[in-house]
């Protein structure tokens, strides 16, 4: 299959290490890996923030992209929980049926990274190896938008080595929300702690995530208390194998 | 009468989270009643089913509402009831004083009621001569201490018992030896509203329900002093907002089963009061039912944002939210808080008066997943969040960084040169090898967050490098 990635802008920029783990981890699996170099950012800071006009040519930026690609897989349930549920509104603002049934048509061929591995390629044990005590931290995009279930933790369980421990309250949100950790940076700070906390309980050396966007909350939060504790997205895990170190 | 324009959130909220004892107090029972409402939903097979019914119900009374509520009027009449219009709370604070006046009475017993909160129904009273007493027990303890509510469903919730016991003391049990032993309490508070119940001659209670085709109304409660003010007085005002109609009796079917499982987590309310108008010689010979408006045509005109309007006020949806948990409700500064009060406030009072509303919110979605009648919370804070950029001046900093910013995404030159631009620009905030302080509207992020600085090299940058050789 050929599977075009969408880094997303958070990942290229900030954390290019998840793109590289991911294109290892896929074509380690058989896909053909295509990067198109014209991606951008899908919008979603914008029509969160309620700008929502402003992702417009997002959008259409990202259809004119990948509008052609059989499979697109992004290693972040937020963006892709942008494109499947806040797409389709934000065609709606524009009034364009083309655009509208466009983007419909677009939406079934994105797919978040551990839905992609586990829906569509059907495999959970990806011949990883990392042996490290890690918990994940299933974020609320994953879970309550694009419903991805205990797919993450099916493809971690199957890791050879690693100490997956429970993370207590694992399904409550983290405090990142976007724009929110600034404008409600007291809020957002007050949730963080209840969840450096749990993370702290564990004993693990890693919290592991589908989003890179709650570990860059959750890792500043942890930086700052010196907690010894990193933060590594799923991909980065998965690629690692006993040959090979990401 | 002029809206007032509510405090900003995020001051309110640092002031609450700053309160220890209250950032223990919410957390504790919302967690306990968050359990238990997961076990009792957990036991129907068909709670799905129920709550696309619960939707698709309130979803038609909407949609019909001018008629359900014609239809309601002329059943309460027909039952012997008497039916009164309230365009906003002046209205219906007039309608109600006047009633009241009519009966003679100077004092009244309330069961809990959302509604008569929202139009300062008490002060309205006082200011008449008329003393509203509050009959459920943590309605009577934020009254007592002239205080707000902060929880839909137990407003006392930021209380302590030993801080009741103190308030008790000074009021409704002077010279009493009370300790702060729950049942002791609720002694207390039983001596003295019994009297109450026994001398009273006018109650007021809201509504949960209100069936057009019967002109039934329901109560739920827990503790039974709504059975006392429903049945014990002479005369009965229920104040209702527009919005509480079913159409049929059978719909109690649906609603009898979301409600309680979802506000305190029981398979059924210990007291569900059902009247309709007045039976001779069997509780109140006069009732009164005030329809109240107060800015719910509005909402209902908005097609995104009417869904708020199907709210059964079970309070679900603040018992596991996030931001709730940690501020409490009086940081959301209106009588509803939680998710439910950040898209229904703004809506009543209009949203210019409740701008920060709409972002006091993670976009978690744990709230949707609870509600009983499947309120889309998120999708309307994002609707609400919209309307706000969309009134604000195209010279805010925040206006023109957003759209600066969608810019620079829209072609990929200009995000390029913005992420070299970022990769060389952040050594100017960089200490020790970390971004610890960020200047501007950024700064609330390194309070308590590091920053690690950006990788010199993109994924472009490495996939150039690596891969397009390779593929190419």
């Amino acid at each position: 299959m050929q599977v075009s990635l969408f880094i997303t802008c958070f990942n290229d920029t900030l954390f290019p290490n998840v793109g590289i783990a991911t294109t290892h981890l896929l074509e380690r699996l058989g896909q053909q890996v295509e990067f198109r170099e014209a991606q951008t950012c899908c919008g979603q800071m914008h029509f969160n923030t309620g700008y929502q006009r402003d992702a417009i040519p997002l959008a259409r930026h990202f259809l004119d992209v990948f509008g052609s690609a059989e499979i697109i897989v992004a290693p972040s349930a937020s963006c892709v929980g942008m494109i499947r549920e806040l797409y389709p509104k934000v065609a709606a603002l524009t009034g364009d049926k083309a655009f509208i049934a466009a983007i419909d048509e677009l939406i079934p061929r994105v797919y978040e990274l551990s839905e992609f591995l586990v829906k569509v390629l059907d495999v959970t044990d990806v011949g990883a190896y990392y042996p490290h005590r890690v918990t994940y931290h299933p974020t609320c995009h994953s879970l309550r938008v694009l419903h991805v279930g205990d797919a993450p933790l099916r493809l971690l369980r199957a890791v050879k080595g690693i100490d997956l421990v429970e993370l207590p309250h694992a399904d409550e949100c983290c405090g990142f929300g976007g724009t929110f950790a600034v404008k409600n940076a007291d809020t957002s700070l007050a949730i963080l702690s209840d969840k450096m906390h749990y993370v702290l309980d564990t004993g693990a050396e890693v919290v592991c995530s589908a989003d890179t966007s709650c570990l860059l909350h959750i890792g500043g939060g942890l930086h700052r208390q010196r907690a010894g504790v990193a933060t590594l997205h799923l991909a980065e895990i998965l690629a690692q194998t006993e040959q090979e170190v990401i | 009468m002029a809206t007032k324009t509510l405090p900003m959130f995020p001051q309110t909220a640092k002031i609450a989270l700053a309160d220890t004892q209250l950032r223990r107090n919410p957390s504790k029972p919302t967690t306990t009643i968050r359990t238990k409402r997961a076990n009792a939903v957990a036991e129907l097979p068909d709670w799905e089913a129920l709550r696309a019914a619960g939707s698709a119900i309130k979803t038609k009374v909407m949609r019909n509402l001018d008629e359900y509520l014609l239809q309601l009027e002329a059943a309460v009449q027909h039952a012997g009831g008497h039916v009164h219009w309230a365009r906003d709370a002046a209205e219906a604070n007039t309608l109600l004083t006047t009633l009241v006046q009519a009966t003679g009475a100077d004092k009244v017993v309330k069961v809990k009621s959302m509604v008569t909160d929202e139009i300062h129904a008490n002060d309205a009273l006082a200011q008449a001569g008329i003393q509203a007493i509050e009959t459920d027990l943590a309605e009577l303890i934020i009254q007592l201490a002239h205080e707000k509510s902060s929880h839909i469903l137990v407003p006392a919730i930021h209380k302590n018992r030993s801080e009741i016991r103190d308030l008790f003391l000074r009021t409704i049990a002077r010279g009493q030896q009370l300790t702060d032993e729950p049942k002791q309490l609720a002694a207390a508070a039983r001596t003295y509203l019994r009297e109450q119940f026994l001398t009273a001659q006018v109650a007021i209670s809201g509504a949960n329900f209100a069936i057009a085709e019967t002109g039934t109304i329901c109560v739920l409660e827990s503790e039974g002093n709504g059975r006392m003010c429903l049945t014990l007085p002479k005369t009965l005002i229920t104040v209702m907002g527009i919005e509480k109609i079913l159409p049929i009796f059978q719909d109690f079917e649906v609603f009898l089963q979301l409600l309680p499982r979802s506000s305190t987590g029981e398979r059924m309310n210990p007291y569900t009061s059902l009247w309709t108008g007045v039976t001779p010689g069997d509780g109140p010979q006069e009732f009164h039912l005030i329809l109240v408006d107060n800015g719910r045509t509005n909402v209902l005109a908005s097609e995104t944002g009417r869904q708020a309007l199907h709210c059964i006020r079970c309070s679900a949806c603040l018992n596991i939210c996030p931001v709730y948990e940690r501020t409490g409700g009086h940081a959301y500064s209106s009588v509803y808080p939680g998710p439910i009060g950040a898209i229904l406030t703004p809506q009543l009072i209009g949203v210019e008066h409740a701008k920060s509303l709409p972002y006091a919110s993670t976009l978690c979605g744990a709230c949707y997943e609870v509600c009983p009648v499947k309120i889309n919370i998120p999708e309307v804070l994002l609707h609400l969040r919209g309307e706000i950029t969309a009134h604000a001046s195209p010279l805010n900093p925040e206006t023109l960084a957003m759209h600066q910013l969608a810019q620079t995404f829209a072609t990929p030159q200009r995000y390029e040169r913005a992420q070299k631009l970022a990769q060389r620009g952040q050594r100017l905030f960089m200490h020790n090898g970390v971004i610890d302080h960020l200047p501007g509207m950024l700064a609330g992020w390194t309070t308590a967050r590091d920053l690690a600085p950006l990788p010199q090299q993109s994924f472009r940058d490495w996939w150039r490098e690596h891969k397009a050789k390779e593929q190419a």
